[in-house]
């Protein structure tokens, strides 16, 4: 892919040929690409209506090849005609979904509430324990993110064990604040580097103590970031899979979890697969169709000064 | 100074840091991240003796508690004495006491300087707790033999598992196969570039573009992996095997042929990942400042050129940053490879990770494979630091 020879320069076409070849070319590349990042997905949502002549026989447009079937929906427990009757299967799925939900919500906003603090206090005050100062401590915290997850796991397995916190969601919440926080003080660094302190000063005069100020002043205004570096976060935990895998056993499954047990197993039940596939990017997809503002907020931060 | 603030008002002392301050600011480079606070309400020689000793009493009281909690469950677990618990959670929860207690001494003792580090105490405290304890007791568990299918339990033998892993072929190609993976990194970058270039060029439905294309970051990669690894790569029926089979590619075995396999894998992990860079680097180009570009076309610079001497040489700053964090979240890689190959064919496509996880899952051998994964922080410490120091110099020497 040579792409990179098409330039922002639009304006400096010359000739309407030129031009011409120009757009097609950057719109033939745009819409290729769009087709590479969509079809994935198109197929994945696609193949949970079909049954299996249709999967073999790798037809791929609803209603023109095949006709759409509830199959997958149906095993999972969630097509409409089940929807109102038990399912094991869609207790299981409820059940691994919560955990997702509750172990990422918790374990961003741990992140979000210690790191905040930390971000901040590294931003405006000048620490000093024994011989680390505020750039040692903030490359203490940033160095944590190049700890790869294996190194942890194993010492976290006996640990975990010892202490009780095999297999639970509260378990899972402390591992995944400790993943996401250099990424979330990273972020909220950024975001309180560009709040004047002016603001701040101007509320201590008027009274306020330096937590007022913090809690009253600066937090209203730091809430884009915090919001970009929770939904940055949500998504790191939501798709956590290495921990998620070696510390959890029946009760803390994660989506990702059963996703990937499921694949194992033989004979793969595609529609199924592909309802499961389906219902565990949902919610992610939505939140990043929705709030990109503040994923692309959290993800550029600090990148450019 | 200081002998202003103690004894003068309040306001008057606070209007008169304020006015140091501005001087101060006016002289200090305006990036500096830090600025020093005033003296707040409370100095520290302001805070009463006896507020101080009580906060130094709370202090002493709870790290002597959890110095005492410990030991008795050292002693308890060592069958020493009968008091104790039967996990170590109580371990847990009086070093969150400890934290608390710390905290409330910070703020007796120090006054304002103690409110000050109260917003940096609990990250710490957390990381402290979730970061040097376990890799410390990792590497103790790297020199013992310790199976957690076998009976026998823990024992000590010192560097016998790095005299085996030295010998491991599986871990060496594990590590050569990081290279690669790391290697495939810079493809990745140059296909972000371009899709960054797209979406900077004057297009309509940039918006549209811009979601659609971060939209495969979203995604779990067991999902993907699944999705695209298991289904769509498909064998038989994979459309993306029906379309190699078209292009003529006879036998379109992703996943069966090492070279393959490793490619597939890279393949899988950049169209996750590729939007990472991508974003990174769209804001650093319209961060870019739109007279140089003019400039340059103005002295007749073909596009070509205009990519080359201005904007390339402009973006390396946010290139490195991104490549760097990219090459950080490689070294990571796992999941994919364990869900979609579980390392095979023959370990042909294993990263370091997923060679040390199945060590842990399939054979349960806890010692061998946490050595393996020291040896591997070892090395990524090593490598990263070197890393950045050589980007740093590479950007200043370009510049």
């Amino acid at each position: 892919m040579s792409v990179q020879t098409t330039d922002y320069a639009a304006s400096e076409i010359r000739s309407p040929a030129s031009f011409v070849a120009n757009r097609v070319f950057i719109y033939g590349a745009l819409i290729f690409w769009a087709f590479i990042c969509l079809f994935p997905i198109y197929w994945t949502i696609t193949t949970s209506f079909k049954t299996a002549v249709d999967v073999t026989q790798g037809h791929l447009i609803p209603f023109v090849d095949f006709q759409p079937d509830w199959k997958g929906w149906r095993s999972l427990g969630l097509s409409p005609d089940s929807i109102f009757r038990t399912s094991t299967v869609r207790d299981e799925f409820i059940k691994r979904f919560m955990n997702s939900v509750i172990t990422s919500v918790g374990a961003s906003s741990l992140a979000i509430v210690i790191g905040s603090l930390a971000a901040y206090g590294l931003t405006r005050y000048r620490y000093k324990f024994a011989w680390f100062r505020n750039a040692d401590i903030s490359f203490f915290f940033l160095s944590q993110l190049i700890l790869p997850p294996v190194v942890l796991a194993l010492p976290f397995l006996v640990l975990y064990r010892e202490v009780g916190l095999l297999d639970t969601r509260v378990g899972l919440i402390l591992l995944y604040t400790l993943m996401v926080l250099p990424i979330v003080i990273w972020i909220m660094r950024d975001q309180f580097n560009s709040i004047p302190v002016e603001l701040e000063e101007a509320a201590l005069v008027d009274g306020l103590s330096i937590w007022g100020a913090f809690v009253r002043i600066v937090m209203p205004i730091a809430l884009p970031g915090m919001v970009a570096a929770f939904i940055l976060a949500m998504v790191l935990c939501w798709n956590e899979y290495f921990f998620a895998a070696l510390l959890t056993s029946t009760d803390a499954k994660t989506i990702p979890v059963m996703v990937a047990s499921q694949t194992g197993s033989q004979g793969i039940n595609w529609w199924s697969m592909a309802a499961l596939a389906t219902a565990a990017i949902t919610p992610l997809a939505v939140i990043g169709i929705a709030l990109e503002r503040y994923l692309i907020m959290g993800m550029t931060a600090g990148a450019v000064k | 100074m200081t002998d202003l603030a103690s004894t003068g008002s309040a306001g008057h002392r606070a209007s008169c840091e304020r006015a140091r301050r501005v001087a101060d600011r006016t002289l200090a480079d305006q990036t500096l991240s830090t600025s020093e606070w005033p003296a707040g309400a409370v100095p520290s020689d302001l805070i009463s003796r006896s507020r101080k000793r009580l906060g130094w009493a709370l202090m002493a009281a709870a790290t002597l508690g959890l110095l005492a909690v410990i030991a008795l469950q050292i002693l308890y677990k060592s069958d020493v004495d009968t008091i104790g618990f039967e996990t170590w959670r109580p371990v847990v929860y009086a070093y969150v006491l400890w934290g608390v207690a710390l905290g409330i001494g910070q703020v007796l003792t120090r006054g304002e300087d103690g409110q000050r580090a109260l917003f940096l105490l609990p990250a710490l405290l957390f990381t402290i707790a979730m970061v040097i304890f376990p890799t410390l007791f990792g590497f103790y568990i790297a020199l013992t033999d310790w199976n957690l299918s076998s009976f026998s339990g823990r024992k000590f033998n010192g560097l016998d598992n790095f005299w085996q892993m030295l010998n491991d072929a599986y871990y060496r190609n594990a590590l050569f196969n990081m290279v690669l993976y790391v290697l495939a990194v810079f493809v990745e970058y140059v296909i972000a570039f371009g899709l960054a270039l797209l979406l900077n060029a004057q297009i309509r439905a940039r918006k549209f573009f811009r979601v659609v294309f971060l939209l495969p970051l979203m995604l779990s990669p067991v999902a993907v992996s699944w999705m695209i690894g298991k289904s769509l790569m498909e064998y038989r029926f994979g459309p993306a095997a029906t379309l190699a089979r078209h292009i003529g590619w006879e036998n379109p075995a992703f996943f069966s042929n090492p070279i393959t396999a490793r490619i597939s894998i890279m393949v899988l992990d950049a169209w996750t990942f590729i939007p990472f860079m991508m974003i990174m680097l769209l804001a650093g180009l319209q961060a870019m400042s739109r007279e140089v570009l003019e400039a340059a076309r103005v002295d007749g610079a073909t596009p070509w050129q205009t990519f080359w001497q201005v904007t390339f040489p402009l973006m390396l700053p946010v290139s490195v940053t991104a490549v760097i964090l990219r090459i950080i979240f490689k070294l990571k890689l796992a999941d994919i490879i364990i869900t979609v190959t579980s390392g095979g064919p023959g370990g042909a496509t294993d990263s370091v990770s997923s060679f040390i996880y199945r060590e842990y899952r399939d054979r349960s051998n806890v010692g061998y494979g946490t050595m393996l994964a020291m040896a591997y922080l070892i090395i990524i410490i090593v490598f990263v630091t070197w890393l950045l120091k050589f980007a740093s110099r590479f950007v200043r020497n370009v510049n």
